[in-house]
């Protein structure tokens, strides 16, 4: 019972702190411009004047665009309820599998680019395509990454992935943890829509993926939808910590380890935002379809991690 | 890469630490920064609206986005659609094909909204007063909270508008 | 039991005369009832087998006739029981309402007798015990195919893709002749448990042979690359609730006999032969959801998105062999119902999409999808049955796409446990094309549950289009509450198809543990899910944020407005993104598969190039391999066939000297031979 409690507790976490992490971004970014920048806590007044504001509906709109908020918000809960963020294992019934992470939040992105050609809007058509290309194109990478982790582990189990990485430190140095690490960190560019794949603060539509599917969406609904693309940031960032250097994750539910688990999580996901937040400042967009060569650069590394976890095992 | 990151480490932060001469700016932007926390839960997104202008005030409204007045510190920011907005900045005297646009903006709006005129210009006209290609001030197609002269106006004066916008809700 | 087989092939019949005897609407019903009644108690009769998990002879009365007459269902054919079942009954159901359209224009009786002597053939292939009577009832299968297809026969498009199917589909059967021959030593009238024995004295290369015919043959009814070009022309033109069942069923029947071939007829083979159907379904996957992204006709993308399909069947039927030449036998076991589950799966989804796809044809007389859009207002209960369909099919969690989808991942990533790293290279391969395979999917399908059913009507038809009716309403519903019960509750089904797993892979080998209360486990415990929990969060999730946000927020200010395109006169159904602007982006990525060939050609005003008339854009994708595959063929039959022609002189005596020459060769053969 407590194993569901605390990881019910994962899903406030995930909720609470995944504002402040898009807030930490932005403002890091702000400093590298040397700028002021907002506080890191300003996504949460935005999202709390967004929830009172008035929805404007497209009158060409369906009920899927109405819809659309609630599911995206909602598998990014469930999500969130299946990855170990603090502790391990997660309850078995839960079923934490990566498969079902990932295709959980395709599931997300799947009706939001829906939603993108609902309102027959041609900025929101041209969102979606370009989402499910990004998308399409990410997913074997995704596959591979996962393979080379399950070699290791023999499951795709992430709560044993990470209690297999715990018991052989070793492995973290391994060429396919590395390789593998550096596929996901370029396919998490992608999915999450930041640079260069995606610029999440362009105002220029031509240039948009994310932002064009939800040009249409405001007050509750663009709230929903900006927080849980803040989640699936926050998910995946802690996935990529957890997945390839678990250390500080409590293995108990001892209150103390717990404290360090939080700790520890919270430190790593810092550390990447910074290294996105530097990256976006080092980086430009690339041009759309320059983006497959990036994408066949995670997949090569990808493929070679799955290779090299195979002759080194 | 590191000689970016070493003269960005270098040049420092360039906001302005507001030397007396522009305390009023800073006394501007605390005020508004109070006053949105109250209004919008101190969130400000703006929609700027381009109706025909000569582009100078857009000159200015960038400049209160950029590293010097950096009006990101006190959550306002800039979004690429009404949808997403709070807070119209609409610049220039509203020319016959900006017209419908200007107003399908408004419309597109959700509620609540403000509308701040920008320039001499979406005021009078300016120069441009009785061309056949103008409409008229930007009032006489959606209603507006506030103007704000000048040609261009100053980043500051900018922002005492939005300010006022704000205090008259 | 063992009469509800004898029952059910009679009512085919009866459904056969009716739909002659009776006319107009009495026919309709009378055809989809004994059809529906039909399939249904094959479907009982199919699930009895695999809850007893015991072979069954099956309508003894039909052996009375002749001793080599015997049906019988083990646990593996009672799997396609089942499916033919699934999809029928619906399908029968929706033909009642769809056939209307076909009444005055069309011969309904040739369409009610086709229709249950499909479903009569399926129930026969699938419990044929003998070479003999699994090729009689395959052949039967082929021609009532062939006669579904060429339904609406006075159209230029349907009379080349029924060409195409009968060429291919005789192709294919060949094979099949051969391959029994060389299983059976020659005697086509042996029982499958005699070839069982006999296959276990022939060489390696003979059965490495059979497997190979099987593969041609029975791929080229599955439709795998490079076998598939007659299934994208053949299924759309067909009636769609009979596309339905081509998609749905006879596909499937094809992979029974893979299945039955591979893993059970010709004993356990050699790992090559799961490296061969592990690459050709890689290919088929890939090539067939490439293919189905550009399709214009929604129907035909379905049919393309068959192949993709299909090459996933494979690919878990490729991995069965692999683990089993390994000495792997739970994961091979594993794969074996990834298999099974994806064809019940994927019959139950596609069958429920070619029926939306129906009632869109039904509902504006077009199968073009730039001419559709905004129907999801018009027709709320299609595009609702068939959004459904599109996330299932898509592979998107909790519906029965995933389940299966997932299941086929957890047994190639068992691959890391064999021993030779080049074996496990290829499954991780194989899960990375079956990745790319479902990311495609899924911008596949939003295209065309998108395009079709969102945004502003394409065409004048759209704009009037209409529901359908009731009949063809509850046949869709049906099929979508098939797609969430397979999606919820593989912990229910994957042990009955365990069986037939078992029955394949070892004959009584202990069935492993599948499941794990409502969630699904892998055996040897590779990893598990929980679709029902996984439904229930998503539920809790949605409804508690919709309470907490009105509660915490009040009721909702909704206004509605038009659609925001930066302020511009108008909105129009022409400034919407396309079906083919939608998969522009892929189509540029991979060129190099499609070679489009593009057009552009400008008209000028003729004394100055700043004025343009009009500029016209054409854009054609290559069938790469009716190109660089088929043509060739063709034309090399061709040459030869003229070669040939010469023999025809026209002179008697020639023709003499020819018939004593054969007959010569004939007795010196048979002399050689004893």
């Amino acid at each position: 019972m407590t194993d569901y409690l605390l990881q019910l507790i994962n899903v406030a976490l995930v909720l609470a702190v995944s504002p402040a992490l898009v807030g930490l971004i932005r403002w890091l970014k702000a400093r590298m411009q040397n700028r002021r920048g907002a506080p890191i806590w300003q996504p949460y007044f935005e999202l709390r004047k967004l929830f009172g504001k008035e929805v404007v509906v497209s009158d060409t709109a369906s009920w899927v665009f109405r819809a659309t908020p609630y599911i995206v918000f909602a598998s990014t809960l469930a999500v969130a309820l299946l990855v170990p963020l603090v502790r391990i294992p997660v309850p078995v019934a839960l079923g934490s599998d990566l498969i079902v992470v990932v295709y959980l939040l395709l599931l997300g992105t799947f009706f939001l680019a829906l939603a993108g050609l609902d309102t027959g809007s041609p900025f929101g058509g041209m969102g979606s395509s370009r989402e499910m290309t990004v998308a399409a194109l990410a997913e074997p990478t995704i596959a591979l990454a996962i393979f080379s982790l399950a070699v290791g582990a023999g499951s795709t189990d992430l709560g044993r992935i990470v209690a297999e990485t715990l018991n052989a430190p070793t492995t973290v140095a391994a060429p396919g943890h590395l390789l593998g690490f550096a596929a996901l960190f370029i396919v998490m560019l992608a999915e999450t829509g930041r640079l260069p794949v995606d610029n999440p603060s362009t105002h220029l539509e031509l240039t948009m993926i994310h932002e064009a599917m939800i040009l249409e969406y405001s007050g509750r609904y663009l709230a929903l939808i900006e927080w849980a693309s803040g989640m699936k940031l926050f998910i995946f960032l802690s996935l990529l910590a957890n997945l390839y250097v678990p250390w500080g994750i409590a293995t108990s539910n001892d209150p103390a380890g717990l404290a360090v688990g939080l700790l520890a999580l919270l430190g790593k996901v810092v550390v990447l935002g910074c290294a996105i937040a530097a990256l976006e400042t080092r980086l430009a967009k690339l041009r759309l379809f320059r983006v497959p060569e990036l994408l066949s650069v995670s997949f090569v590394l990808a493929l070679l991690a799955v290779t090299s976890s195979f002759v080194v095992r | 890469m590191a000689s970016l990151f070493s003269k960005i480490f270098r040049t420092g932060l360039v906001t302005e630490p507001f030397s007396p001469v522009d305390a009023d700016v800073e006394r501007v932007l605390e005020a508004i920064s109070a006053r949105t926390r109250n209004l919008l839960g101190r969130a400000l997104a703006i929609r700027e609206v381009d109706a025909g202008s000569c582009n100078g005030c857009e000159i200015e409204i960038s400049g209160i986005t950029g590293p010097t007045y950096d009006a990101s510190q006190f959550g306002i920011h800039f979004v690429a659609s009404p949808r997403h907005a709070d807070m119209l900045l609409v610049t220039g005297p509203v020319t016959r094909n900006m017209e419908l646009p200007l107003r399908k903006t408004y419309e597109a709006t959700p509620d609540p909204k403000l509308v701040v005129a920008v320039g001499d210009c979406a005021r009078t006209c300016g120069v441009f007063a009785g061309s056949y290609a103008i409409v008229g001030s930007v009032d006489t197609v959606i209603p507006v909270d506030v103007f704000v002269d000048g040609c261009p106006p100053t980043p500051t004066a900018i922002l005492t508008g939005i300010l006022a916008a704000l205090d008259r809700r | 039991m063992q009469d509800l087989l004898f029952a059910t092939l009679a009512i085919y019949v009866l459904g056969m005369i009716s739909a002659i005897v009776l006319r107009r609407a009495a026919g309709r019903a009378a055809v989809a009832v004994f059809a529906a009644l039909g399939s249904s108690m094959g479907a009982a009769a199919g699930v009895s087998v695999l809850v007893s998990g015991r072979e069954v002879p099956l309508a003894p009365a039909l052996s009375a006739l002749h001793p080599q007459v015997q049906l019988q269902a083990d646990p593996l054919g009672a799997v396609f029981l089942v499916l033919i079942g699934l999809v029928a009954v619906p399908a029968a159901l929706y033909g009642f309402g769809y056939s209307k359209s076909y009444e005055g224009r069309y011969s309904l009786a040739a369409l009610g007798v086709v229709l249950n002597a499909l479903l009569l053939f399926l129930t026969l292939t699938v419990t044929a015990t003998s070479p003999i009577l699994f090729l009689f009832a395959w052949e039967g299968m082929t021609l009532a195919g062939f006669a579904a297809v060429l339904t609406e026969h006075d159209r230029q498009p349907t009379i080349r893709a029924a060409t195409w199917y009968v060429a291919i589909s005789h192709v294919g059967f060949l094979a099949l002749v051969v391959m029994f021959l060389v299983l059976s030593g020659g005697d086509l009238s042996a029982s499958f448990a005699d070839i069982r024995t006999n296959a276990e004295s022939l060489s390696p290369v003979a059965l490495g042979a059979a497997f190979l015919l099987a593969l041609a043959g029975f791929g080229a009814k599955a439709g795998i690359v490079p076998l598939h070009v007659w299934l994208p022309m053949a299924h759309p033109v067909a009636p769609s609730h009979i596309s339905a069942l081509l998609s749905g069923v006879v596909v499937k029947v094809a992979i029974y006999g893979f299945m039955r071939i591979s893993l059970d007829l010709a004993g356990a083979g050699p790992a090559w032969w799961g490296g061969v159907a592990l690459g050709i379904g890689a290919v088929s996957a890939i090539g067939g959801v490439l293919y189905a992204l550009m399709q214009q006709d929604l129907k035909r993308l379905l049919a393309f998105s068959t192949v993709e399909n299909v090459g996933i069947m494979l690919i878990a039927a490729g991995a069965a062999i692999v683990f089993r030449s390994y000495g792997l036998d739970e994961l091979a076991i594993l794969s074996i119902v990834a298999c099974l589950y994806h064809a019940l799966a994927h019959g139950v989804f596609k069958a429920l999409l070619f029926l939306g796809a129906g009632s869109v044809l039904h509902a504006t007389g077009s199968r073009d999808m730039e001419m559709f859009g905004g129907l999801s207002k018009r027709m709320p209960w299609t595009s609702a049955f068939f959004l459904l369909g599109a996330v299932a099919a898509a592979a998107l969690p909790p519906l029965s796409g995933f389940a299966s989808e997932w299941m086929v991942f957890q047994a190639l990533l068992g691959g890391a446990r064999i021993a030779d790293p080049e074996g496990g290279a290829v499954m991780s391969v194989a899960a990375g094309a079956l990745a790319l395979a479902g990311g495609l999917a899924a911008a596949c399908f939003v295209r065309a549950f998108g395009i079709t059913f969102l945004g502003l009507p394409r065409s004048e038809e759209s704009e009037v289009a209409h529901e359908s009716p009731r009949s063809m309403r509850a046949g869709m519903g049906l099929l979508a509450l098939g797609c969430i019960a397979l999606g919820l509750l593989p912990s229910v089904i994957v042990p009955l198809l365990a069986r037939a797993a078992t029955g394949v892979e070892g004959r009584g080998a202990a069935v492993p543990s599948m499941q794990l209360g409502l969630a699904l486990a892998t055996p040897s415990g590779l990893s598990s899910f929980s679709p029902f929990a996984l439904a229930t969060m998503l539920l809790v999730a949605a409804a508690a944020i919709g309470l907490s946000i009105r509660m915490l927020q009040g009721p909702f200010r909704t206004r509605l407005s038009v659609t925001w395109g930066c302020g511009r006169f108008g909105q129009t159904s022409r400034m919407q993104y396309t079906a083919t602007a939608f998969a522009e982006p892929l189509r540029r990525v991979f060129a190099s598969v499609y070679r489009p060939l593009e057009d552009v050609s400008v008209d000028y005003h003729p004394d100055s190039k700043y004025f343009v008339y009009r500029i016209t854009y054409a854009s054609d994708l290559r069938q790469s391999f009716a190109a660089y595959f088929y043509h060739p063929l063709l034309l090399a039959v061709r040459i030869v066939a003229m070669r040939v022609r010469r023999l025809q002189s026209g002179s008697v005596h020639a023709y003499l000297l020819y018939v004593s020459l054969t007959v010569l060769l004939v007795l010196l053969v048979a002399r050689v031979w004893h």
